[in-house]
């Protein structure tokens, strides 16, 4: 069994409708190896000279030397769009340019990460505290959905929120400075996977508990499952103007225990609601190891789970009138209340679907089936008309249920396993499609290319295994176009093989043409973790300090730190046995240059870098004691720590600063007591 | 012969004179002297502005950098000069008022200072500038590499890896500009006035 060499750059038709899957696959396999003839003929076509000569030395074909073309980034160049990944596992947030797929950071999150000194400074410390639960230090996170905040429906690159679906915990990130600012613990779910997903004006920030818990985090039996257990999603309140969550004025509306998944927010005409998928409305409980059916087949019997339709405003407004109940000290408007006062309703959905994706004039949602071939389009309108007219149809939990056919606009038959919708400026959407490891193009009501509305337009094979897709700001009320990136699980034979852990593969896709084409243009691995979704922001919306605005800046709460060392005033001073350091680091030196204290002193390090040049960055690292700062141009630092062990230190600068950085160093000495 | 001049003859050198001092004292808020350092990791270079009571720009790095060689911080530079210049560039520009009305013979020679104003700048700085080169630090951490020297007042120079150009700026050109008027204001005194080197004041008076 060969691959094709080059199956991202082979275009395929689209597939007609439903012929038996095996004939599919059997002409699938054909269509993959008749392009490879024809595709690689003119190696090198259509250039002269040298550039000729190395298209055929290299063996590219004329796709590949596009590809190339339309991807390289010559240096000076900047990236005309940046993509903010997931770090999956890695706890992290990945930036990334587009075109050129360079990764350009990798954001401390919800795991120390030493460059940044994320995790090791007394500020970013106290922030990973805030979101580890009673008396566990959490040192990781599973990072899932990035969202940028937003103003009227638009990505305005102020902030990025990303959740941990592991620990049901929320996290800030200032896109001033690209750190992390805050990490909220969900005092009332124990993991999430249907956030973060913002509202239009970034109100309030949107996680879905995935696996249902029993209410309060108590213990209760699992076969009390339908009667103790429950689903949650919960509205974080963001304040733009303090730039954090606002615990306080956050709440969550309780859910049946159907293991709610992903989630969108309404824009324009849908503004005010929100919208989660289901994929256990069975209520499996497992027990593989009883004799029961599994998970994955106890939650898969339902032809039709349950569209989650939430009124977000009338939800607020009612927790706003006292009808919350607070469990673990956090508001949380009951089933019963959410189901009596419209809050809360359901339409039925094939078949545990995954992605709910809202398009970008509002109007409709796209359920991508996982389990069902089909994209199947809700009509929001419909959707309010249905409430209106009432139904008398609920769920065992008194939760009213609309009619598939009042509320459905159409199905979209795009293929197996569809997961994840995105659009463009052209009038489609993007569905991911994981059994076929293939993107596919489909039309909205008018696109650009004249299709039928409703119907799908092209199929672009990816390697391997796609989960979500990103387009160049494919959720907003105004997508880009131009670009597709599938982040895909398996990249099988795609990179040299580095052993049994294989990177991920995200894969870039040219989607500026309407209909059939979308040519693959470049393959990024990403060997830290699996990203899973990302949003793809224009560069230019982006506005990020060069340097901290002023000297002594202390990041966390982005003003100068009146305790701040300043240059003439390093000093140290003790107080009992507390010894307070004042220390400013320049190229290249720290001052002061010794440290003396005595074993048990507790020791705070205020370092200051009082450098103004863009990119003179200092670390500050004192071995032994592990610890790392990373001292950015203006940026004060604070450290605290015990010297419980007598000996002599050296502290030393680890980023390399200047000609004379291994002499910016010092010694800290500890006598014996 | 014994005409007496007209008044519009002597209004002309006046006004001259005025917006001289006009621009003279305006030259004060503008910066006299520019320098440009380039090198490749600083790609949009860095660059002081000097004042003639001030240095503005990317003091801070420069002062960085040059603490590798042993140069002294730039604040060091011409204090007592940028302590004065307000003031003195002030009086200057009331003197040339002054000249005006002034009715002696040898009034003209209250111009004087103006007149030479930019060469004198030009001057002053670049004693400061072989000064400061030629006294660095024998201590500085790249004192084998880099040698004593004399940066370049105006034009292109190369000190270690940096180009460094200096070039005049916009106070200095008014300042210039200033002592041209004077020039042409004492010459058309001096035409209208027959090679008599008088203030219109003194000539109206005779008159």
């Amino acid at each position: 069994m060969t691959h094709p060499p080059r199956p991202l750059h082979d275009q395929q038709d689209a597939a007609s409708p439903t012929p038996p899957k095996v004939v599919i696959l059997f002409v699938t396999l054909l269509l993959s190896l008749f392009p490879l003839a024809a595709a690689q003929a003119p190696a090198g076509a259509g250039l002269s000279g040298e550039a000729a000569s190395v298209a055929e030395a290299r063996g590219l074909a004329t796709e590949d030397v596009l590809a190339a073309l339309k991807t390289y980034v010559p240096s000076g160049q900047l990236d005309d769009y940046v993509m903010f990944s997931s770090g999956g596992q890695s706890g992290q947030v990945l930036v990334t340019g587009l075109p050129s797929m360079r990764l350009l950071k990798v954001i401390g999150v919800f795991t120390p990460e030493p460059w940044q000194g994320w995790g090791y400074s007394s500020g970013s410390k106290e922030i990973l505290a805030a979101g580890s639960g009673d008396g566990v230090q959490l040192t990781w996170g599973d990072t899932h959905h990035p969202a940028i905040s937003e103003t009227a429906g638009d990505y305005d690159g102020q902030f990025l929120f990303v959740n941990d679906k592991a620990n049901a915990r929320v996290a800030v990130i200032d896109l001033r400075d690209f750190e992390t600012k805050q990490i909220v613990k969900n005092p009332v779910a124990n993991n999430d996977h249907g956030g973060a997903y913002v509202t239009p004006d970034t109100e309030w920030v949107i996680e879905g508990a995935q696996y249902s818990v029993p209410l309060g985090g108590d213990y209760a039996s699992i076969d009390e499952y339908t009667e103790k257990y429950r689903g949650m999603v919960t509205f974080w309140k963001f304040d733009r103007e303090a730039g954090r969550i606002d615990p306080a004025a956050s709440f969550a509306l309780e859910l049946p225990p159907y293991w709610q998944d992903i989630a969108d927010a309404g824009k324009l005409s849908s503004d005010g609601w929100v919208f989660l998928n289901s994929i256990n409305t069975e209520n499996a409980t497992g027990g593989i190891e009883m004799g029961h059916a599994p998970f994955e087949l106890g939650a898969s019997q339902n032809e039709f789970d349950y569209l989650h339709i939430v009124n977000l405003e009338k939800a607020a407004g009612l927790v706003a009138s006292g009808r919350a109940e607070t469990i673990n000290g956090f508001q949380v408007l009951p089933l019963e209340v959410a189901a009596a006062e419209g809050v809360l309703f359901f339409a039925p959905e094939p078949k545990s679907p995954h992605g709910v994706d809202v398009t970008p004039d509002g109007n409709f949602i796209a359920v991508a089936g996982k389990l069902s071939p089909y994209v199947t389009i809700y009509s929001f309108a419909k959707i309010q008309e249905a409430i209106a007219k009432g139904t008398t149809e609920t769920d065992a939990y008194g939760v009213p249920v609309l009619a598939f056919d009042d509320v459905v606009e159409a199905q979209v038959e795009v293929g197996l396993g569809p997961l994840h919708t995105q659009f463009d400026d052209k009038g489609y959407g993007y569905t991911s499609l994981f059994l076929e490891s293939a993107v596919t193009r489909w039309s909205l009501t008018d696109p650009a290319g004249g299709e039928a509305p409703w119907s799908l337009v092209a199929k672009q094979p990816v390697n391997y295994n796609p989960g979500h897709i990103a387009t160049a700001e494919g959720d907003t009320v105004s997508p880009d176009g131009n670009y597709l990136v599938a982040l895909n699980k398996w990249s099988v034979d795609r990179f040299v093989n580095v052993g049994p852990l294989l990177p991920q593969n995200l894969q870039l896709i040219d989607i500026s043409q309407p209909g059939e084409t979308m040519p693959g243009l470049y393959d990024m691995p990403i060997g830290v973790a699996e990203p899973h979704y990302a949003q793809i922001i224009k560069a230019d919306k982006l506005n990020a300090w060069e340097v901290y605005p002023e000297t002594g800046w202390d990041s966390r709460i982005q003003a100068v730190d009146p305790n701040a060392a300043m240059p003439g005033e390093e000093r140290v001073e003790r107080d009992g046995d507390s010894v307070h350091v004042w220390m400013t680091a320049a190229r290249s030196r720290f001052n002061p240059e010794r440290i003396e204290i005595k074993k048990g002193d507790r020791v705070t390090l205020h370092v200051t870098n009082i450098e103004r040049a863009r990119d003179a960055i200092h670390g500050f690292a004192i071995p032994d004691y592990n610890i790392n700062v990373s001292l950015e141009p203006g940026e004060a630092e604070t450290i605290e720590f015990t010297a419980d062990r007598e000996g002599v230190f050296t502290y030393y600068c680890s980023e390399f600063c200047s000609a004379l950085h291994l002499e910016m160093a010092g010694y800290l000495m500890v006598s014996p007591n | 012969m014994n005409q007496p001049p007209r008044l519009s003859h002597h209004l002309v050198p006046a006004g001259l004179l005025a917006l001289a001092a006009a621009l003279l004292f305006t030259s004060i808020f503008l910066p006299y002297w520019r320098l440009t350092l380039l090198a490749p990791q600083y790609p949009r270079g860095l660059s002081v502005q000097t004042y003639v009571n001030r240095i503005e720009g990317d003091v801070q790095e420069i002062d960085g950098l040059n603490h590798y060689i042993g140069m002294r911080p730039l604040e060091q530079a011409a204090q007592l000069e940028r302590a004065v210049s307000v003031y003195a560039i002030t009086a200057l520009a009331l003197i040339v008022v002054a000249a005006i009305f002034v009715n002696v013979r040898w009034s003209w020679l209250l111009t004087l200072p103006t007149l030479l104003l930019p060469a004198v700048f030009l001057l002053d700085l670049y004693l400061w500038l072989r000064h400061f080169g030629l006294h660095l630090d024998p201590t500085a951490p790249l004192s084998s590499s880099v040698k004593p020297f004399v940066p370049a007042v105006l034009g292109r120079s190369k000190i270690a890896q940096f180009e460094t150009v200096a070039a005049v700026d916009s106070g200095f050109y008014l300042a210039l500009v200033a002592a041209a008027l004077v020039l042409v204001a004492l010459l058309l005194y001096r035409l209208v006035y027959r090679r008599r080197w008088v203030t219109p004041c003194a000539a109206t008076r005779r008159a």
